[in-house]
């Protein structure tokens, strides 16, 4: 039982693991991002709003 | 901007907080009285509703639903209020919530005690139970984003997307796992079969674990951690990021339960490869958590709350860690079907989510009551009982479970199976003994929690509406440009969608490929649905828990084909509804059990397990002797599997007890040879019949055949 058995029934179907891990990547690259050059200050406030 | 002045809800966190107490009291209860069944089977009292089977899942049940989930509830309705700075949504929803959720564990004890169970793992509960769950779990949702939507803060803090996040999946994992045809009131089959149902099952399963007992924990742990250290958690992108590749992550791992058995390999792998995966957002939480008492360490030596946290998250660091190693398939050769498991399940469950309910506990109340612990030293002995607790727990069964599975694997010179089963289950006795100690030591500590906390509310005075003053939300009148992320983070739907997508596209990308392609878990032609008195035994097997001590799956190494036989295939259990193949062995393995031994043995054996194997540590079900047979089910039963696919004859239902009758005669005449005189319409029928059937199918088939599938 390989993994291409299965595929090989659905039409077009590799391209919807592709586009996942697309979503996935890019998904995560633009979060990296965000949070690397986020505002510090922001992120400061933000993580004192348990304490206020 | 004017102030507002509002105030919060204390009362139900008050409610939520008594029934994390009392729940967690009668699971450790349950869960010590099973563990006691483990070397004095007399614990079973004789009794259907005490044995190990169906007391088990009494106690993973309330452990999960009734303990974390009451005290995830207390937490939720604490922290969400004061985030938002905004009172609960509604008093009313609050409190359907409340009673709707209790009368919900209430009905789950009785009716698992009674025998009605899905058998399946962690989702045993029966059909109507099922609704119910999903009609409270609404009401929480509307109750939630309703306080969200209405907060004074603008942004969401990260908890709260830990909170959206699990919602969102719980609700997805249990509609799409709990899709189940009923038969009667309290008893259904599962939509899926075999294979497919393990998958869907274990895909349900490990997420539970993800999204029952670790995200909305985390979100506790992102909440009252940097409130009892007075100190904001070390890094919040490191939280942003540990959410986003954690939800994502976790959902793809489920099939890691499944490994070397008859699951396709690409699922496995997949399981595998996520699982490895998941230790980097795991341990960057941990360590987050860790961090955030960084220059705090002098009150971690006075606060026991701090003490009971900084074990909370070491726990979660040990189990994250173990879980990935034991998701790898050479260290889950060894580990699977063993008390390893267990010792890896109790280090989360005892260290992470039972110390993080009782520190929560212990910083709560006082607040809440305006008056300080009753007593810190109680506290402290507390957490030194539960830590020891923990330790004399989980070492003693990591043992147990190294060494069974040594035992198992190991051979003589002459190429036989050193150890009958038996053996290797008498050998570790004295660790299970041990494993109670540890727990009974951790059970001490609770009483100690309950009676200090009640002190500590005799001598305080409840404050049941919290005052706070806070502005109301300005309407977004900035023009500059925001960055996507404060986007999605100030809009609390959006977020829901999106963490949706996130878990739904792995969840389909895992399940999809085994069910549009049905035809291809290949079929084997000797293969023949269960007649109906097996079905009827099935049944039985089903409701006295069998699978919680035998697996129905032997996978592809030497000793387990020299001592079950055959290693099984996907195509064997495509009219097993729900699948059997169990997760421990306390007993052998059953899949090939059909034909092993006479129809006599299974019924002595069922009567008494020490008479056929001295030293067993089976309960007895004698009551199987005594009990008959409900036929007047049979013939909804066929028809329900007819519903689900499986080819009974059109209008077999009608006649299919004149089948069983016909079977069951011929048992009872086989019994009668060996001179135990049974009637022909007892359940002990019907579960040997079942017995009997299982694994014969394939020895029917020419070798190479099954060889080739």
């Amino acid at each position: 039982m390989k993994f291409i058995n299965y595929l090989e029934k659905i039409t077009g179907v590799s391209i919807y693991p592709l586009a996942s891990f697309m979503i996935f990547g890019l998904f995560f690259l633009v979060m990296l991002i965000w949070v690397i050059k986020a505002d510090k200050k922001t992120i400061q406030n933000i993580s004192r709003i348990p304490l206020d | 901007m004017p102030v507002e002045k509002f105030y919060y809800d204390n009362k139900i966190v008050k409610w939520f907080g008594y029934a994390t107490m009392l729940w967690g009291i009668v699971g450790m209860l349950a869960g010590l009285w099973v563990a006691i069944q483990f070397y004095a089977p007399g614990a079973a009292l004789n009794f259907a509703p005490t044995t190990f089977g169906r007391l088990r899942p009494v106690h993973t049940n309330a452990i999960i639903f009734a303990f974390v989930g009451n005290c995830i509830f207390t937490g939720v309705y604490y922290s969400l209020q004061r985030l938002c700075k905004a009172r609960m949504f509604s008093d009313r929803l609050s409190r359907i919530h409340f009673w709707g959720w209790q009368g919900i564990i209430v009905a789950a004890a009785l009716t698992l005690l009674l025998g009605y169970t899905t058998g399946k793992e962690y989702a045993e509960l029966e059909w109507p139970i099922d609704i119910a769950i999903t009609l409270v779990w609404v009401v929480f949702g509307i109750n939630l984003f309703g306080t969200i939507i209405k907060r004074r803060e603008k942004h969401l803090y990260v908890a709260i997307w830990f909170y959206i996040a699990t919602w969102v999946t719980v609700a997805l994992l249990h509609i799409v796992n709990s899709v189940e045809i009923p038969v009667s009131l309290f008893k259904s089959y599962s939509w899926y079969a075999g294979v497919q149902d393990a998958l869907v099952q274990w895909w349900y399963g490990h997420n539970a674990v993800a999204f029952f007992l670790t995200t909305p924990i985390l979100g506790l742990m992102y909440y009252f951690l940097p409130k009892a250290a007075n100190r904001p958690v070390y890094s919040y992108r490191l939280s942003i990021i540990h959410f986003w590749a954690l939800i994502f992550i976790y959902i793809w791992a489920g099939p890691h339960h499944l490994l070397y058995t008859a699951l396709p390999d690409w699922a496995q792998s997949l399981g595998v490869v996520f699982s490895v995966m998941l230790i980097a957002p795991s341990w960057g939480g941990m360590l987050n958590g860790l961090f955030t008492l960084r220059g705090a360490w002098d009150k971690v030596r006075e606060d026991p709350v701090l003490k009971f946290f900084v074990v909370v998250v070491t726990c979660y660091g040990m189990a994250t860690f173990e879980g990935p190693m034991l998701a790898l398939k050479n260290v889950n050769a060894i580990s699977h079907f063993t008390d390893w498991t267990i010792a890896h399940v109790h280090i989360g469950g005892l260290g992470w989510n039972g110390f993080m309910a009782f520190g929560m506990l212990y910083w709560l109340i006082p607040r809440m009551w305006g008056t300080p612990l009753y007593s810190k030293k109680l506290a402290t002995n507390h957490f030194w009982l539960g830590t020891i607790g923990i330790v004399i727990y989980t070492v003693p069964l990591y043992w147990a479970g190294f060494t069974q599975a040594q035992m198992w694997k190991t051979f003589t010179e002459e190429g036989q199976l050193k150890f009958q089963f038996l053996e290797t289950v008498t050998h570790i006795i004295p660790m299970y003994v041990t494993r109670s100690i540890g727990g009974s030591l951790y059970l001490i500590g609770a009483f100690l929690m309950v009676y200090n906390l009640a002190k500590t509310i005799r001598k305080g005075y409840f404050i049941a509406d919290e005052v706070c003053e806070a502005a109301p939300l300005e309407k977004q009148t900035s023009h500059v440009r925001e960055y996507w992320h404060r986007w999605i983070e100030s809009r609390p739907m959006t977020l829901l969608v999106f963490s949706l997508i996130v878990v739904a596209i792995g969840g389909a990308i895992e399940m999809i490929p085994t069910f549009l392609v049905k035809s291809n878990v290949p079929t084997i032609a000797s293969v023949k649905p269960y007649t109906p008195l097996e079905l009827q035994g099935r049944d039985i097997y089903v409701r006295e828990g069998c699978y919680t001590c035998h697996s129905q799956m032997v996978r592809p190494f030497r000793d387990e084909v020299a001592r079950y036989g055959e290693y099984s295939k996907a195509g064997e259990f495509v009219y097993d509804h729900p699948f059997q193949w169990g997760s421990k062995r306390t007993g052998p393995d059953l899949a090939r059990v059909g034909g092993k031994y006479p129809d006599s043995w299974h019924y002595n054996h069922m009567m008494d397990p020490r008479i056929m194997s001295p030293g067993s540590i089976m309960p007895s079900y004698s009551w199987l002797l005594d009990n008959k047979i409900d036929t007047a089910s049979t013939p909804a039963k066929i028809r329900a599997m007819q519903t689900l696919g499986v080819p009974y004859p059109k209008g077999y239902d009608k006649i299919a007890n004149n089948d069983l009758m016909t079977q069951a005669n011929s048992i009872r005449l086989s019994l009668k040879m060996d001179k135990i005189e049974t009637p022909k319409d007892a359940e002990i029928v019907a579960l040997i019949a079942y017995l009997q059937r299982l694994g014969k199918d394939i020895k029917a088939m020419p070798k190479e055949q099954t060889a080739k599938n």
